[in-house]
């Protein structure tokens, strides 16, 4: 009984918004990714911000989870950024997630879940069919959470080297 | 790559376990349906058992029902019970240096190295993909299966995505 509680626990979803990013998030978006990260990178952040948020731009997406409501500076809960890409190395036109996170403490309610939703809406409507998403494989928690969602090892293979 | 004979079975059980957690299965019902001998089957539930990723129930009309958390068990955890998925590159000794059997069979060669260096890439990357996918991840892509072999029934009524956990 006491494992049916906790799985229900897990599976209980909260009410949820996801909405584009706004100037007044970053501060919580900066402090969210340095929580989880060990790592602060605030001009990566408003960089990013003025790149995919900060206007309304063709095929780049910075979404937010919040919960809902008009409070004037509601707690994040979660974000999500990605854009379509098109053509590299003949790859078709995809859409691309390049940053999600979760607020540890508001994990396994759906967060990310509806996140990944709502920017799979926005790649559609860009009129793009695939999503893509490149991840450490010592990631086990995006590799967990993409893989739970369905997504699956692509035709693309990541390579790298050290710039001598 | 292929997996042996008793990693396959487990996961096989697992997946048939968690499909339905409250549900007592026993090994001849999985064994019949996987074309296997209860005995060989017994072995690997013993092992499961071990684990904590099954429980027995005794008695009549007994069996084993699912006692792990199927959103946190991988395959990786199910498989390395059973076997080692590492390729084997240079085989070193105590002191660090290549061991003898390793010379001699020309594994302490640059070229052997470099080899090793490529079969460690694909060891990470077959760890990396068991270790992301648990089994109700497998369990939801068994589903997609068979809505795919389906497909003769309306649009309307296939489901296109996973049912929320």
């Amino acid at each position: 009984m006491a494992s049916r509680t906790r799985a229900e626990s897990e599976h209980a979803k909260p009410p949820l918004s996801v909405r584009r990013v706004r100037p007044s998030d970053l501060a919580q978006i900066i402090a969210l990714d340095e929580r989880i990260t060990g790592l602060a990178k605030p001009a990566y952040w408003h960089d990013v911000f003025r790149r995919y948020g900060g206007r309304r731009v063709e095929g780049r997406f910075f979404l937010v989870a919040a919960p809902p409501g008009r409070a004037p500076n509601p707690p994040i809960l979660g974000f999500i950024a990605g854009e379509v890409r098109a053509w590299e190395f003949g790859s078709a036109p995809c859409g691309w997630v390049f940053a999600l996170s979760v607020e540890p403490d508001a994990r396994l309610h759906g967060v990310g879940e509806a996140l990944l939703e709502a920017i799979s809406s926005e790649f559609k409507r860009a009129g793009v069919s695939r999503m893509r998403t490149m991840v450490g494989r010592d990631n086990r928690l995006h590799l967990l959470f993409f893989r739970g969602e369905g997504m699956v090892a692509g035709p693309y293979i990541q390579l790298e080297k050290d710039l001598e | 790559m292929r997996l042996q004979i008793a990693s396959r079975l487990a996961i096989f059980a697992l997946l048939e376990l968690a499909a339905s957690p409250g549900r007592q299965v026993s090994v001849a019902e999985i064994g019949e349906k996987y074309g296997v001998s209860s005995h060989h089957l017994a072995k690997v539930m013993n092992a499961l058992g071990r684990a904590g990723l099954v429980r027995a129930v005794r008695g009549a009309g007994g069996g084993y029902h699912f006692s792990g958390n199927a959103r946190r068990i991988t395959l990786l955890d199910v498989i390395s019970l059973f076997e080692n998925l590492e390729s084997g590159n240079v085989e070193v000794g105590a002191t660090g240096q290549a061991t003898d059997e390793a010379r001699a069979t020309g594994q302490a060669t640059d070229e052997a190295r470099a080899l090793g260096g490529v079969l460690a890439e694909i060891d990470d990357a077959v760890r990396a993909t068991l270790g992301s996918i648990t089994i109700a991840t497998l369990l939801r892509i068994v589903e997609r299966g068979r809505g795919g072999r389906t497909s003769a029934a309306p649009a309307d009524q296939r489901r296109e995505d996973p049912p929320p956990e």
